[in-house]
Parts: C-alpha cells; sequence; structure tokens
C-alpha cells in the first residue's frame, strides 16, 4: 500500500507518488488530492493501482489521478495516462468496460418554482419514458445492418431517425461520432447485446436526475450554456451498456496473450494492452469507437424519451417545455490527442477512466459558442446532493493532458452502504427534502446512498484550486430517477 | 476463447434456488465476500478447480441477487479451451454472465471434467426470476489461483 509519506507534496490541492517509488515505474503518478482527500483513498487500493498503472510501456508525462479517485479494476477510477504514438500501448482495463460511460446535461427555459408541484409527474413520467434497470430492453429494435449504422454514426444516426437536434450533435463531444470505428472488429455476442439495449439506462450508479441551476459562479460560461439560476436542467448518466461490457471483455481476453507475443511484464493482467500499431490495438480501438458511439446514441435516444416525458407534464402548463443540449462528455475512454509533453507537441493515445476531458478555452475541438469559456465539464454529486458544471482551462491543456473529475467519487463499499442505510428510509429522506426519487430496487437505492460517496464540493474545490477547471454553476437535485 | 455450446431444455424436478451471501463457513469449499469500494469482491475457496468454478458461480449469482423460477429445469452443456486457471475462470464466469443475459438461465448442478486443453461443463439450471444487480464484466484484476495444501484459492473482482 503506498502511504502518505511515500508521497511529495507539491501544494495544498497536488502530491506526487515519484518514480523512484518502484522499481517497474516508467513515469510519477501525480495526484489531484487535499488531505483530507487523500485520507480517504489510503483505505484502498486506489494508489497502488495507480502505481500499477505507471508501468505500462510507452507512457509520457505522468500517470494522472482525479481528486475523485477510489480503487477500481487495472486503473484505479479517475486515473488518466497518454501512451506515445506510434508504439505506446492501449490498454482495454484502462478505459473500463462500460466504454464511453458519460453524462449528458440539458438546460430548459422552466423555473423550478412554476413546476414545482409537477415534479413528481415528471419523475414518474421520466422513470416511464425511460426504460432502466437490470438487463432492461429498449423500445427500438435494430437489424444488424441499423446496429452496424449505429456503430459507426453514432449520435448522428440518432439525427437522421428524427431522436437529435442539429444542436444536440454539436454539442456533444466528437459531435457524438468517432472516426475509425470498424464494426468488423466487434464479436457477434456483443453486437447480439447491443440490439435490444439501445436506449436504455442500466442499473448502478447510472441515473436520470432534474435539478435546478442553485448558485452561478461564472456568469459569463453559463450564460453560454444557457444556464441561470433557478431555471430546472436535466442530467442523464450512462454508458454503453451490454454491448461496451462485451467489447471490453472480448478484448481484455485476447490481449491475455498478445502482451506475451509483444513480450510485456504487467504488474496487474487486467492492465493488458497492445501497441497501439500492433493489430491488436489497432483492432481493440477500432472496436472500442464503436462501443463509444453506441454509447453517444444511447444517451440520445434517451434524451428523445426525456423530451416526451416534459412534454407529456408540461406541455400547456409552461410556455417552453423543450430541453436544450448544453454538452455531453465521455469518462471512460481512450483518444487519440496531441498534447504539449515536456515542451513537445506530441500524438499520444489518453486514457481516462472515470476522468472526462477537459479542454480549455480556444480549443477547436469544442463548439465554436464555447470556444472562448472553455469546454464544459460535467460533474454529478452523489444521489441528493450537489452536481457540478465546470469548464476546462488553459491549465488543464498542460497539466492534466485536457483532463477533470467526473463524479463525488465512491468512499464506502456497496455491502457497507447497504449495512449502513436502508432504501425505504433513504427515499423517504430523500422526498422529505424536497426530492422525487423512483428506483428500481431499495437495495440498489441504499447503494447509492450518499453517504457512500466523497463530498463534490470538496473534489471540486480541488480541481479548481489546482486550476484545471473552473466553477460555473453548482445544481441542486429535485428528481432522480435509476434503475 | 474457443466456446462450443449445445443447449437442451427438460424437465427435471420442481425446486426454487436462491443464492446466498449469508452461509455458515465451510473450510473445504465456498465463498465471501470481500469489501471493496466501488465493485464487488469475491474470496472463493474450493479442493480442486472445477470446484473452484462452481463455487466462483453460485459466489457470482449470490452477488447478483439471482432469483429463479421453479420450473422449467434446464440443462446447458459447453466446453472451453484452457490457456490457463485464471483465465479459465474468467472465461467460464463470463460464459455463465452471457448464459445469463441471452438465455435467461442461472445455474444450480455442475457436473465438470478437464483435461488438458478443455472444460467440458455440463450445468443444470432454471430461468432467472430476477436479479437485484447487473454485472457487466469478471476482471482478472490481481487475479492469482493459489494452490495450498487445502486446495485451491483466488480472489475474482466483478465490474458491476
Amino acid at each position: 500500500m503506498v502511504a502518505i509519506q511515500d508521497m511529495k507534496k507539491i501544494s495544498d490541492y497536488e502530491w506526487e507518488i515519484p518514480k523512484s517509488y518502484r522499481e517497474d515505474m516508467r513515469v510519477p503518478v501525480h495526484v489531484f488530492a487535499t488531505r483530507r482527500l487523500l485520507d480517504d483513498v489510503a483505505r484502498d487500493r486506489s494508489l497502488e493501482q495507480a502505481v500499477n498503472s505507471a508501468t505500462l510501456p510507452g507512457l509520457v508525462g505522468k500517470v494522472l489521478v482525479m481528486p475523485d479517485m477510489h480503487q477500481g479494476y487495472g486503473f484505479p477510477i479517475g486515473g488518466v495516462a497518454a501512451t506515445k504514438l506510434p508504439h505506446g500501448v492501449i490498454s482495454p482495463g484502462g478505459i473500463g468496460y462500460d466504454i464511453n460511460c458519460g453524462v449528458r446535461l440539458l438546460s430548459t427555459r422552466i423555473t423550478h418554482d412554476e413546476v414545482e408541484h409537477q415534479i413528481s409527474d415528471l419523475a414518474t413520467a421520466l422513470d416511464y419514458h425511460c426504460p432502466s434497470g437490470v438487463g432492461k430492453k429498449g423500445s427500438l429494435r435494430l437489424s444488424e445492418k441499423e446496429l452496424n449504422r449505429v456503430l459507426i454514426d453514432g449520435s448522428q444516426w440518432t439525427q437522421k431517425q428524427g431522436y437529435a437536434t442539429e444542436m444536440d450533435i454539436r454539442r456533444t463531444e466528437e459531435n457524438g461520432r468517432l472516426q475509425g470505428a470498424d464494426p468488423s472488429k466487434v464479436s457477434p455476442r456483443a453486437k447480439k447485446r447491443g440490439r435490444p439495449q439501445l436506449g436504455t439506462l442500466g442499473a448502478g450508479n447510472h441515473f436520470i436526475e432534474v435539478d435546478v441551476v442553485d448558485q452561478i459562479f461564472y456568469p459569463e460560461a453559463a450564460h453560454a450554456m444557457g444556464l441561470e439560476e433557478g431555471f430546472l436542467v436535466v442530467q442523464i448518466h450512462c454508458g454503453s451498456r451490454g454491448f461496451g461490457h462485451q467489447v471490453c471483455t472480448d478484448y481484455v481476453r485476447e490481449f491475455q496473450s498478445a502482451v506475451q507475443r509483444y513480450g510485456i511484464q504487467l504488474a496487474d493482467r487486467e492492465l493488458v494492452c497492445a501497441p497501439l500499431d500492433s493489430p491488436e490495438g489497432k483492432n481493440y480501438l477500432a472496436a472500442m469507437r464503436c462501443a463509444a458511439n453506441y454509447a453517444f446514441a444511447n444517451r440520445q435516444v434517451l434524451v428523445h424519451h426525456a423530451r416526451t416525458a416534459f412534454e407529456q407534464v408540461l406541455a400547456g402548463r409552461v410556455k417552453d417545455w423543450q430541453l436544450r443540449q448544453v454538452y455531453d462528455i465521455a469518462h471512460n475512454m481512450g483518444k487519440i490527442e496531441t498534447h504539449l509533453i515536456e515542451g513537445q507537441r506530441m500524438k499520444v493515445c489518453v486514457h481516462r477512466k472515470g476522468a472526462t476531458r477537459a479542454f480549455g478555452p480556444g480549443s477547436p475541438e469544442i463548439p465554436e459558442e464555447y470556444r472562448a469559456i472553455g469546454q464544459p465539464v460535467l460533474v454529478p454529486g452523489s444521489m441528493g446532493t450537489a452536481s457540478w458544471v465546470l469548464v476546462g482551462t488553459e491549465e488543464s491543456m498542460v497539466r492534466s493532458f485536457g483532463s477533470s473529475c467526473h463524479g463525488a467519487g465512491r468512499v464506502m463499499s456497496r455491502t457497507k452502504a447497504k449495512k449502513t442505510v436502508r432504501g425505504d428510509k433513504l427515499r423517504n429522506e430523500l422526498e422529505s427534502r424536497g426530492i422525487s426519487v423512483r428506483a428500481g430496487s431499495m437495495p440498489g437505492l441504499a447503494e447509492e446512498a450518499p453517504q457512500a460517496y466523497k463530498d463534490v464540493d470538496a473534489v471540486v474545490e480541488t480541481v479548481s484550486g489546482a486550476g484545471i477547471a473552473r466553477k460555473v454553476a453548482r445544481l441542486r437535485p429535485v428528481a432522480v430517477v435509476k434503475g | 476463447m474457443d466456446a462450443e455450446i449445445s443447449v437442451k431444455t427438460r424437465i427435471i424436478c420442481s425446486i426454487k434456488i436462491r443464492y446466498t451471501l449469508d452461509m455458515e463457513y465451510d473450510p473445504i469449499a465456498g465463498y465471501r465476500e470481500i469489501e471493496h469500494t466501488a465493485d464487488w469482491e469475491l474470496e472463493v475457496w474450493a479442493p480442486d478447480l472445477p470446484a473452484l468454478l462452481e463455487q466462483a458461480a453460485r459466489g457470482m449469482y449470490a452477488l447478483a441477487g439471482t432469483k429463479l423460477q421453479a420450473q422449467p429445469n434446464l440443462k446447458q452443456m459447453f466446453k472451453l479451451s484452457i490457456q490457463d486457471e485464471e483465465s479459465l475462470l474468467v472465461d467460464f464466469l463470463n460464459e455463465l454472465l452471457w448464459l445469463g443475459e441471452e438465455e435467461g438461465v442461472a445455474f444450480d448442478g455442475f457436473n465438470m471434467s478437464i483435461d488438458d486443453q478443455y472444460l467440458f461443463a455440463e450445468l443444470e439450471g432454471l430461468p432467472i426470476k430476477s436479479l437485484t444487480k447487473e454485472i457487466k464484466a469478471v476482471t482478472f484484476h490481481n487475479m492469482n489461483i493459489e494452490h495450498g495444501a487445502s486446495g485451491l484459492r483466488v480472489h475474482i473482482v466483478f465490474d458491476v
């Protein structure tokens, strides 16, 4: 276990595990955390997993860990690592099973005050229209040919089907379509799992949440995003469902022998990898992009369902019930990007596992309307607590491969949460605080109790204090739908 | 992975099974949950590899909160190629996850044999009535099957 005394304090918000900590480390580990947040993670294996990640071939700069870090498998959750093209590696375990798990934020012109008495109906309608829960199937029935189009075109397929607006697409990372996706690199099993699940939320920590904009910190950015105090917004958190899980499972398995072929020594078998320019690496990248596109499309279909729910409940009650896309970001992804590293511009594969892209002002990759303020970064909190909207900064481009945190980060196991909290009591407590809750199961709700997570405000203070993101707005939940 | 699956269905008897994590400790074979911040971890032990696979399957079903219908009983047969013991364990559990999602079946009868190259599995089970948790995948994280005097022992981390 890495102890705090093994780390060098850089500032109140940053720590470093030097390369000398373990012989097999190729780069140092840079941790964004306050002392209090570090004490939280010292109890699990997050930092040890970060050190393991720092042994991968072809790494450049440092392995970074965000303040919402917690123990995962292979990489820690909250891990960011860049490998140099062409010979550096790509590791499916550095991206995760739920490829392009991500968050979407939608703004409204509806004040909380004017619909306060309809919030419960809104929660019920969202729960009804947005399929959720273990193994839940969606309303779409895709042929193999249609699924292949989804895998290639992502959200842009949904636009052709009438599920997306031009603004939805423009305000999605990569315009909702990662180029280079190749369905022939995806197993029949993954396709079979993916066909019935498009437009479904799933279970676990995935959710749809209605929030009120509680406080604005950066008015110009909030204005550009259409965020105003007292107005409702909607967050959707989900990923690539069984399709993405199977893609990762297939390639983690295949790479077990690839590492032997390429003579790669591993600190953990979940970190299996292959050179980016190898056939195995190229195949995984093409399959991963299919899963990423599936996830973009999945969230877009859910947006369509959410719009139906808003129309059903609020048409005739408010003038404008439209949901307008603010942004959609991935937090489990491998992307080919160019960054300035140790004074050199380098093409790298940035692995973000439980971390979001956070490009700063001026980046050509972000929509024109956000170019002056930086890319929106969406940080959902735990159920019943605040969520945050941030933007990427110039500092994030230089110091964190244009990355920031992705959420609150767990601090308590699911088992302990269930032993500590009763789902029905939690629901009652949230309802008494004016938060409508619709959940597939009470034990599932208990697992996601706020006590099981870190203080999201402390996480955001850390990335803000370190300069890798800037606060725009704080959101307060009024309705939560969970699978 | 070399998976060959054949599916046969027949009625055997009418029973209800609910897998549980609250078992009395059995030193010979069993499983128990280990605290993990975000995902799920099981410690599994058994006298030999086929028994270890069976206990791991039972533990996985228990973690997922698997409840079964009383009937009809189902039988599945498949074989898996063996690269190494850990890979076999992951392949076997992933195969069960796939059969759970695709065929809607979980197993309670395990008849398995292993030769140098393959695992041969003949399993009996029931249709899944409900699951409380979605297991995304079985990971290789820190997986190492230890061989001791009393048998085999392994830790398995599941992504949930």
